[in-house]
């Protein structure tokens, strides 16, 4: 298998270089320079747009604070590399606290938004199964309206999950499209399969377990990443139904710390002083929340089509 | 169809028929013998673990998609939640108003502004998010070698995956007072950039900053499209005398149409939803005036001002509008001969 996404048919790729290009079929002209050149450059300055802030941000977080005030600011070209700001957030305090919530929230509510949505994904992929089509339909239905704001806060408020973790899982645990797709996935295997191994003697949980989710590696690793990014990223629930400020993830202590230019619990002085860049750890707060999905969203990039299009409904 | 039986309604005939993006899953996955056979006790005993897997995600759905639509109650209460720390108590013991939340809303000039700022956000990300993916996917197509493509979808994909706190963040660090392009003005004497301030410009900035996080996202649905077209039908034009440009014109876009059609539908649906958590977190610089959408001005009027009864009418009348929007698009797409979101 190549590493190559949404390969166009009757292209295939050989040998060694992939940064060449595959034969052209007999019957299309030969590009035109202007052409080649105009798709680059359109190319490179979309991808440059994306890339040329996220740089800033790193090399300012990376850049000591003598580097920061001679540029007036963010800083565009390296001058020296220096770890401070990430060794005072992470030394304990207000972020290290943050960010190992937000792990924390991630990991378990991953794990369980999973395993939630695996098994029901499973218990409906079994054509005519008892009463799939209505708990099909109960699904279906919430896509269409939703409950509302007020309600469902108030909702979480008399169940007792105010200032709970719970409060930050539950209520977002499942979304009814990643059941969606990894249903899809699971019907296109084949059923002789399955036959085979009921006939063996194994029950749904092993069939699920030993045949189907290896057979779904792939889907199962999107879904994976969509349900952990969805975790990294919120903050609004966070906002509405924790008061503890000591209970934040990273996300809502970033709106604190970047966004109302607020200075971190504990390193004020040092920032005042001048010891520490406040930019700089500004900055370094930011790197820290997108290096984890920039890290890892690369690697489960071929995939992604598969947790997209096999939404489609069936009975 | 595997077990090869007559299918139980016309319903289901008819959905057996229908294409749907995954072929070969239509006719796998067939295990069961059909129900007509087998007694319910039967069934159930055959079924009875595959019905327990479904049951977390169906207790979660009923609790947090489902109770909740009877909160909506207080829409018609003068609700006060300062009676009990627990809502039910509250609603329990809160004095009914009847539609009074409602009058109350409907001379709300900020409901209004609120109302206006939503349908104009609405158009404009029509407008000028919706094509960009589009051409990014064509782009894309065109891009022959392997691995520029595999580079450029990494990079243009990345941004979706990001928070909306480091999207703001990141456009405070180009665009805001202290950022890098009103540092490089004040450089040379001008003043710095107040866009991320400005009512004014509020919308584009906005916008802007869709289109950076999701824009190279949504090309996938589009590159899956092209990547089914046949190349014989490339082949076909080209033998015909048809140019690159009327290539794309002729076959490229017949093609992605269908999916054009699905992308418009699902967007006019969900109109009155023009991205709440990426507009709550710039109300304060911008002001109500120009940031106000109806998803705000519930969590306003609700967490911020305590008036519960008051936001969950306004996020009543936002949900009632907003489900009909999805029924008339589906609707719509289905004349047109699309498949839209449900099938008929």
């Amino acid at each position: 298998m190549t590493a190559v996404v949404d390969k166009p048919a009757g292209r295939p790729v050989r040998g060694p270089g992939r940064w060449a290009a595959p034969p052209r079929p007999a019957w299309e002209e030969k590009p035109g320079p202007a052409g080649v050149a105009g798709k680059g450059l359109v190319l490179a300055l979309a991808c440059l747009g994306i890339l040329f802030p996220l740089w800033i941000v790193v090399v300012t977080s990376l850049s000591s604070r003598e580097t920061i005030d001679e540029a007036g600011g963010l800083v565009m070209i390296p001058k020296d590399v220096t770890f401070v700001a990430y060794q005072e957030l992470l030394s304990g305090g207000q972020v290290t606290r943050a960010a190992t919530v937000s792990l924390g929230v991630t990991l378990v509510g991953t794990l369980f938004s999973m395993a939630v949505s695996v098994l029901c994904a499973y218990g409906l992929s079994r054509s005519g199964s008892l009463g799939h089509r209505w708990i099909l339909m109960l699904l279906l239905a919430t896509m269409f309206f939703s409950a509302g704001l007020i309600p469902t806060y108030l909702l979480v408020q008399s169940l007792g999950l105010m200032d709970s973790y719970l409060a930050l899982i539950l209520p977002s645990a499942i979304s009814v499209f990643n059941i969606l797709v990894l249903r899809g996935f699971f019907m296109g295997i084949s059923p002789e399969l399955i036959d085979s191994a009921r006939i063996d003697g194994a029950g749904d949980l092993r069939i699920l377990w030993r045949i189907v989710l290896p057979l779904s590696r792939a889907v199962v690793a999107v879904i994976t990443l969509f349900y952990a990014v969805g975790y990294w990223s919120a903050w609004f629930n966070a906002s509405l139904y924790l008061n503890d400020q000591d209970m934040l993830p990273l996300q809502n202590v970033m709106i604190q710390l970047v966004q109302k230019q607020e200075a971190p619990v504990g390193l004020g002085q040092a920032i005042k002083t001048g010891e520490l860049s406040g930019l700089a750890v500004q900055m370094a707060v930011m790197v820290m929340a997108l290096l984890p999905v920039a890290v890892l969203s690369p690697f489960v990039q071929r995939h992604f089509r598969k947790g997209m299009l096999t939404g489609a409904v069936k009975g | 169809m595997s077990h090869s039986t007559v299918p139980r309604s016309r319903a289901e005939a008819e959905e057996t028929k229908t294409p749907v993006a995954s072929g070969d899953a239509t006719a796998r996955g067939r295990r069961r013998p059909p129900a007509g056979r087998l007694s319910p006790r039967l069934r159930f005993r055959r079924d009875r673990v595959l019905l327990l897997m479904t049951l977390p995600a169906v207790l979660l759905v009923l609790l947090f998609n489902y109770v909740p639509i009877l909160g909506n109650v207080v829409a018609f209460q003068e609700y006060d939640p300062y009676i009990s720390d627990n809502g039910i108590v509250s609603i329990m013991n809160s004095p009914w108003v009847g539609l009074d939340n409602f009058h109350r809303i409907f001379e709300d000039s900020a409901f209004w502004n609120a109302v206006q700022n939503t349908l104009v956000l609405f158009i404009l990300q029509l407008v000028l998010f919706f094509p960009v993916p589009i051409a990014l996917a064509l782009l894309i197509n065109s891009v022959v070698r392997p691995r520029v493509r595999a580079v450029a979808q990494a990079i243009l994909y990345l941004p979706h995956f990001f928070s909306w706190v480091l999207v703001v963040a990141v456009f405070q660090q180009l665009f805001g007072g202290a950022g890098i392009f009103s540092q490089l003005l004040r450089e040379h004497g001008h003043d710095g950039l107040s866009i991320m301030t400005d009512p004014g410009t509020f919308p584009f900035l906005l916008t802007a900053e869709s289109v950076w996080k999701d824009a190279g996202w949504g090309i996938i649905v589009f590159l899956a499209a092209l990547a089914s077209v046949s190349p014989d039908l490339y082949e076909a034009a080209a033998m015909d005398g048809a140019s690159r440009w009327r290539r794309m014109w002729h076959v490229t876009l017949p093609a992605l149409r269908p999916v054009i059609a699905l992308l418009l539908v699902l967007r006019v649906g969900d109109a009155l939803t023009v991205g709440f958590e990426q507009i709550l977190l710039q109300r304060d610089a911008v002001g109500p005036g120009a940031a106000e959408v109806l998803d705000t001005f519930v969590w306003w009027n609700g967490v911020r001002n305590q008036d519960f009864g008051y936001a969950a009418a306004a996020g009543l009348i936002k949900g009632v509008i907003s489900l009909g929007l999805v029924l008339a698009a589906n609707k719509v797409a289905h004349l047109m001969g699309e498949q839209g979101v449900y099938k008929k």
